[in-house]
């Protein structure tokens, strides 16, 4: 489904990502872990399309389709989505009203009519409870004074109603208490498919326990410099880092 | 012949046209004396510093608009709020329309200014009111003044309110190619008084059509009055916009200004308190594009104590537009525990917009809470990029972003049809859809 190959990208003169090679199938689970500042963040940025970054050597492509020229709400049609670390707080826009342009603007994308209005609303009443999220919630501003644990929530909620066929969860489980966590793991779990596949941003093991991933893979220096199956995030949890960066230095 | 001296010389031919014999001509006479005085404002002027009228000034404007041309409803109806549902003064190249007008006089006086300085059942109104809260020191203002004669008449007497809000508009149809109008609209709310008031000038065709109209407002004693002014008209339109707003005693006015449209835009909007527990608030929307330049000059004077004032401005620039906001608060020794609020954000969303921000704030009272604050920023990238990694195209995005920063402003318009109206103008004026309402 996602498939990366040679990765390199560079955001001024500073080059992040040193040939990354990543190959994910439909209706697996992918890890990247890493420590700070090894790249995790600009790689999801990039497979979003944020024009800072320059893509200067190598591909990306979603179930055969080239992403490298596409506008981010282009790849948005074509089922990206990226779930942020840090949401964009947009006073003035409510969380309904911008799901509704989210959804109505890739339907005209694609040539479809506007949902109708009952069906949007049974949706939105469908996956808030999934989430937990109240009607009281849906008619805040998008983010506005959100606590941590609600934006992640919202971020997945968004996820839902817009059913991408990729979804990044860039640091989803940081700001999160246990209760919040679990909450966001449940709903990111109901979400998964044998036709969708997820690629989990993570510091730390602790979110791997509710979203077990079929494949964890380290990024170092902008590099994948390790892969092997959900032991190895167990390992790093152990052991730390450090290892990984003396084996690399 | 420039126009300075072009007004002067054809101030003889209008007085064929007037009633010369009145104290409303005594008025014309002497602030054409003034006029003639002080010339038209230049940027000499510190309340001029950041706008040039000279451009417009050059060209050769009809200032006596020649015969009536007939509009037919359906080719207008776009520009008018309701059909139905709102009263209407309209006048085609400054001549009344009798035909696209709803006037009425059931229990209120929503009619003509030319009708009332005639009758003599109006004269006390007119001669206790007319040009006593415009200013006498604006030069524009004297000129509008030395040629009063049309424009709208509204009286609306104790404990009483329209049945439905009025419609003010004011349409060039380009049968003179060049012309210079000067509405002078009359306002009288009398006690426990309520008015709503939209107000639009809108040029057809290429016309180039330069407006200056003043428009005089008395709110007794708690009355309350909505002003809603539409500037979209087109870019080869200009307007200098005076309004004068006396208040008395616990009354409430807002002044709601959109300005999206017209080429050179002056708004002079002056509020004057006089009594105590006023409210005064002022909100605007200013959207620039082209070679757009628009500038709000905003006074409110605080005479009496316990009085509030609230000015909301947003500004959003694109392309080689010009914004200018000016905003003068000023605050008696005596007008203790006022509360004085001024806020202007603007967004510039090309590389070659300005815009010039300047509160002025004049306080001789101790015990007083004003504040005022004024941004200029960009487009926040982080939330563009947000928006459209959900799919939301760029234009789309950038347009919603806009909303979202006007949202303050447009959430304090009352009259749902009037919201959307406006929702409306700034989707047509981004050039988009946004699948959704606000």
């Amino acid at each position: 489904m996602l498939k990366i190959e040679n990765l390199h990208a560079r955001v001024e003169e500073k080059e992040i990502l040193k040939g990354i090679n990543l190959e994910v199938k439909p209706g697996e689970v992918h890890a990247i872990m890493g420590p700070n500042g090894s790249g995790k963040s600009t790689l999801a940025s990039v497979i979003a399309g944020r024009e800072d970054f320059e893509v200067t050597e190598g591909s990306i492509s979603l179930s055969g389709e080239d992403l490298g020229d596409l506008d981010p709400e282009e790849r948005a049609h074509a089922g990206v989505f990226l779930s942020f670390q840090y949401p964009v707080e947009i006073p003035g826009v409510t969380v309904t009203n911008f799901i509704k342009a989210a959804i109505n603007e890739s339907r005209k994308a694609k040539g479809l009519e506007d949902m109708p209005a009952n069906e949007m609303l049974s949706k939105i009443r469908e996956k808030s409870s999934l989430l937990e999220i109240d009607r009281k919630f849906l008619s805040r501003s998008l983010n506005e004074g959100f606590s941590g644990g609600e934006k992640k929530r919202n971020e997945i909620f968004q996820m839902a109603m817009l059913e991408p066929k990729l979804a990044i969860l860039d640091e989803t489980d940081s700001g999160l208490d246990i209760d919040a966590l679990r909450i966001v793991a449940n709903g990111v779990n109901k979400l998964r498919s044998k036709d969708n596949a997820i690629v989990v941003i993570t510091h730390y093991q602790r979110l791997l326990d509710h979203i077990v991933p079929d494949h964890v893979h380290v990024l170092y220096n902008g590099k994948i410099v390790k892969s092997g199956t959900k032991e190895l995030a167990f390992e790093l949890e152990e052991k730390g880092y450090d290892w990984i960066k003396a084996e690399n230095e | 012949m420039d126009l300075n001296e072009k007004l002067l010389s054809s101030f003889i031919a209008f007085e064929d046209k007037v009633n010369v014999n009145d104290e409303v001509h005594e008025i014309r006479t002497a602030a054409l004396k003034r006029f003639e005085q002080q010339g038209f404002p230049t940027k000499k002027l510190e309340a001029w510093k950041y706008t040039s009228l000279q451009t417009l000034l050059k060209k050769d404007f009809s200032i006596f608009p020649g015969s009536k041309s007939a509009l037919e409803y359906p080719a207008v109806r776009q520009y008018f709020l309701h059909e139905t549902e709102t009263f209407k003064i309209v006048f085609v190249d400054g001549h009344y329309s009798s035909f696209l007008s709803e006037t009425t006089h059931d229990g209120v006086d929503v009619c003509l200014f030319s009708a009332a300085i005639e009758k003599p059942k109006y004269k006390h109104i007119v001669d206790k009111y007319f040009n006593k809260v415009a200013d006498q020191k604006d030069a524009l203002t004297n000129l509008n003044t030395a040629f009063a004669n049309e424009g709208a008449y509204i009286f609306i007497p104790k404990s009483k309110a329209p049945v439905k809000p009025i419609e003010i508009i004011h349409f060039a149809t380009g049968a003179t190619p060049q012309i210079l109008l000067q509405p002078r609209n009359l306002i009288v709310v009398e006690e426990n008084a309520e008015v709503q008031i939209i107000e639009r000038h809108q040029s057809l065709g290429g016309v180039e059509a330069f407006t200056n109209a003043v428009t005089e407002i008395f709110a007794h004693k708690n009355a309350r009055v909505d002003y809603y002014k539409f500037q979209n008209d087109t870019m080869d339109a200009s307007i200098v916009d005076n309004t004068f707003i006396e208040q008395h005693d616990s009354s409430e006015v807002s002044v709601h200004t959109f300005s999206l449209g017209g080429a050179l835009v002056r708004n002079n909007l002056n509020f004057y308190q006089r009594g105590s527990h006023i409210n005064s608030i002022m909100k605007g929307v200013t959207m620039g594009s082209e070679r757009q330049h628009i500038d709000h000059y905003t006074l409110v004077h605080h005479t009496e104590p316990d009085c509030e004032s609230h000015q909301d401005y947003k500004g959003i620039y694109d392309g080689r537009s010009v914004g200018v906001f000016n905003g003068k608060i000023i605050v008696d020794k005596i007008a203790q525990k006022t509360n004085a609020f001024q806020q202007n954000n603007n967004l510039l969303i090309s590389d070659t917009a300005t815009v010039n921000t300047k509160p002025q704030l004049e306080i001789f009272a101790d015990d007083v809470r004003c504040s005022h604050g004024c941004t200029i920023g960009q487009l926040d990238d982080d939330a563009l990029f947000y928006l459209q990694s959900r799919g939301i195209p760029k234009k789309e995005a950038s347009a919603l972003l806009m909303y979202a920063f006007a949202n303050n402003v447009l959430e304090s318009v009352k009259n749902a049809a009037l919201s959307k109206r406006v929702k409306d103008m700034i989707a047509e004026k981004l050039g988009v859809k946004i699948g959704f309402e606000l």
